[in-house]
């Protein structure tokens, strides 16, 4: 990925801002923008209004999301969604919300526009803060009543917050042999 | 052209036992062939199809373009790769809008028609899964190219630069990404930083002459030349500039490179160099000695391929292959080698250069710095071993 120079940026930008040139499309009005779907940044930018504890979750994950996802989140057809903290750095990581997601409000964003699989879109609001905070109950992320919403639900600490790092590349220099380590 | 096909009869008509064939076809009136038709299909003799992996959620998978199948550098649209997250949706171009908002001056809603309407460009650029040849991380690899580094395919992409929609719209400042958003029923989206968007982004609508096709985002997808296919979201509906990544879960939980240590890189988003012998290659048989045409495809998220060498002793030597022209930036790259094997063992490997001065790692040098877990972006040189009775084998361990 290319650094971002400020420079850079601010010369894009100054060209991106020049006046309409062809005048095509129309303005979208709220609804055009509610239509889409709801999306939702890192520090909790979009979140709906609503609310749901572990408690109430429960009976959502069983009724929708067991089936694929196992009754305690270990997994089936879907991947496991429980479990693995502390085996990223083991020859065997197992990477689930729990252990690997470094954001809460991504699980949401996720579950809300892409779960359950079949079904995207059948849960409300409030079920999605429910079965969310079910899921993050099951990991020892948040107590079986706290009650996740558009205030709470940002500020829940992901074990593997800092988990994640730039990216380096490129990272491999080439040897002489090109198809053995170099020799030392 | 036709000198050949008779002399070919007659050589044909003698190995049957002299002048037989040729009494056959004197004696039967010829049968005329099949009439025009609307849109053509290949011949019935040629069978190859993409490689689709059995899964539980086909609508959540892959399938991999049988590379050793294919002439030159563009793959028919028809055995493009495939990569799905839930399914390929039916959309129609008449009621499909493309809406762009957030931090804009002038936020837009676009028909098909009107997007249509803009100025557009056309070019070729591969297309490669971030995903692509993650069966080389492990101990035990995959056995052809298709099932390997099927996830790869290269088109002509018709479409309206997106810099030139963001510059209708006006972008305000502070804004640096834009998250991209597909209309398949999980919504895929992406966060693409605003530098690469006004660089050299499209709005494609256009795939190898025709509109693109379903599986590749029909109407409208985002094109992000080098990048790994995940950032370019298909069936684009909607385009949010923001000031921040959106961290969403197809670039933190998926898509994310674990490395040894624990930690994951994140927006890891360029293709490096890479390059594969397509012939001989695994699955295939040589059926005796004498001269064949080693060939391969090489290409680069970082431009164009700069060089392409082979060797044909497992590395100990490497020559220069010839590289078809034109070598475009980020597409892919033919190459050739005329090469008479011996009837000995011999193992093959190519290894691509790009524009940027760098050279492909060698597998072994890739997991010394990554580990065997990091389940993206392989982009290590792959060997294939050629046994004495002419069987072409995946040789990595």
């Amino acid at each position: 990925m290319r650094r971002l120079s400020g420079l850079a940026l601010t010369f894009a930008l100054a060209l991106a801002a020049q006046s309409p040139k062809y005048g095509v499309g129309r303005p979208p009005g709220d609804s055009d923008i509610r239509s889409l779907g709801i999306i939702v940044a890192p520090d909790g930018t979009g979140l709906p209004e609503g609310s749901g504890t572990a408690v109430e979750g429960r009976e959502v994950f069983a009724a929708q999301c067991a089936k694929c996802h196992g009754e305690k989140g270990e997994g089936g057809v879907g991947p496991a969604l429980v479990g693995g903290q502390g085996t990223l750095a083991t020859p065997k990581p197992r990477k689930t919300v729990g252990s690997f997601w470094p954001h809460a409000t991504t699980v949401w964003d996720y579950v809300n526009r892409a779960m359950p699989f079949n079904q995207p879109g059948v849960l409300s609001h409030p079920q999605v803060y429910a079965v969310v905070a079910y899921v993050l109950y099951l990991n020892g992320i948040v107590e079986e009543r706290q009650a996740l919403n558009a205030k709470s639900l940002p500020k829940v600490r992901m074990p593997n917050r800092d988990g994640f790092v730039a990216d380096p590349r490129p990272d491999v220099k080439r040897s002489p042999g090109g198809l053995t380590p170099p020799p030392r | 052209m036709k000198k050949t096909n008779r002399r070919q009869v007659l050589k044909l008509g003698a190995a049957l036992g002299g002048g037989l064939a040729v009494r056959a076809r004197a004696e039967e009136p010829a049968k005329l062939g099949k009439p025009l038709s609307g849109y053509g299909e290949r011949s019935p003799f040629v069978k190859s199809t993409r490689f689709t992996r059995q899964s539980k959620t086909p609508e959540a998978g892959s399938s991999s373009t049988p590379l050793a199948d294919t002439y030159g550098i563009l793959t028919p649209s028809s055995l493009h790769y495939e990569r799905h997250h839930a399914g390929v949706p039916n959309i129609d171009p008449a009621r499909h809008r493309l809406t762009i908002h957030g931090l804009v001056e002038r936020p837009l809603v676009l028909a098909m028609d009107e997007i249509r309407r803009l100025p557009s460009v056309s070019r070729i650029h591969f297309l490669e899964c971030g995903g692509n040849s993650g069966a080389e991380w492990a101990e035990r690899t995959a056995p052809d190219v298709q099932r390997s580094y099927g996830l790869a395919s290269c088109s002509e992409w018709t479409g309206v630069p997106l810099s030139l929609l963001l510059a209708e719209v006006g972008v305000k400042p502070g804004a640096s990404w834009i998250i991209a958003e597909g209309a398949d029923a999980c919504r895929m989206q992406r966060s693409v930083p605003m530098l690469k968007a006004l660089d050299d982004a499209l709005l494609a609508y256009g795939q190898n002459g025709e509109p693109l096709r379903p599986e590749q985002g029909f109407p409208l997808r985002l094109l992000v030349p080098g990048w790994e296919g995940n950032t370019q979201v298909k069936w684009l509906q909607r385009l949010h500039v923001t000031h921040q990544p959106h961290l969403t879960r197809d670039e933190t939980s998926k898509y994310s490179d674990l490395m040894p240590d624990g930690k994951a890189r994140i927006f890891t988003l360029v293709l490096e160099a890479k390059s594969v012998v397509t012939f001989p290659s695994g699955g295939q048989r040589l059926p005796s000695p004498g001269l064949y045409e080693l060939t391969g495809l090489a290409w680069s998220g970082r431009g164009r391929v700069e060089r392409v060498e082979a060797t044909l002793d497992g590395g100990r030597t490497w020559q220069d292959a010839q590289l078809q022209e034109p070598r475009l930036p980020m597409a892919f790259t033919r190459f050739r080698l005329p090469w008479r094997w011996d009837g000995r063992e011999a193992v093959i490997a190519s290894r691509a250069t790009d524009e940027s001065g760098y050279v492909q790692p060698a597998r072994e040098e890739l997991i010394a710095v990554r580990g065997r877990n990091s389940g993206y972006h392989f982009n290590g040189i792959k060997r294939w071993k050629v046994s004495v009775d002419g069987s072409v084998a995946n040789a990595e361990a």
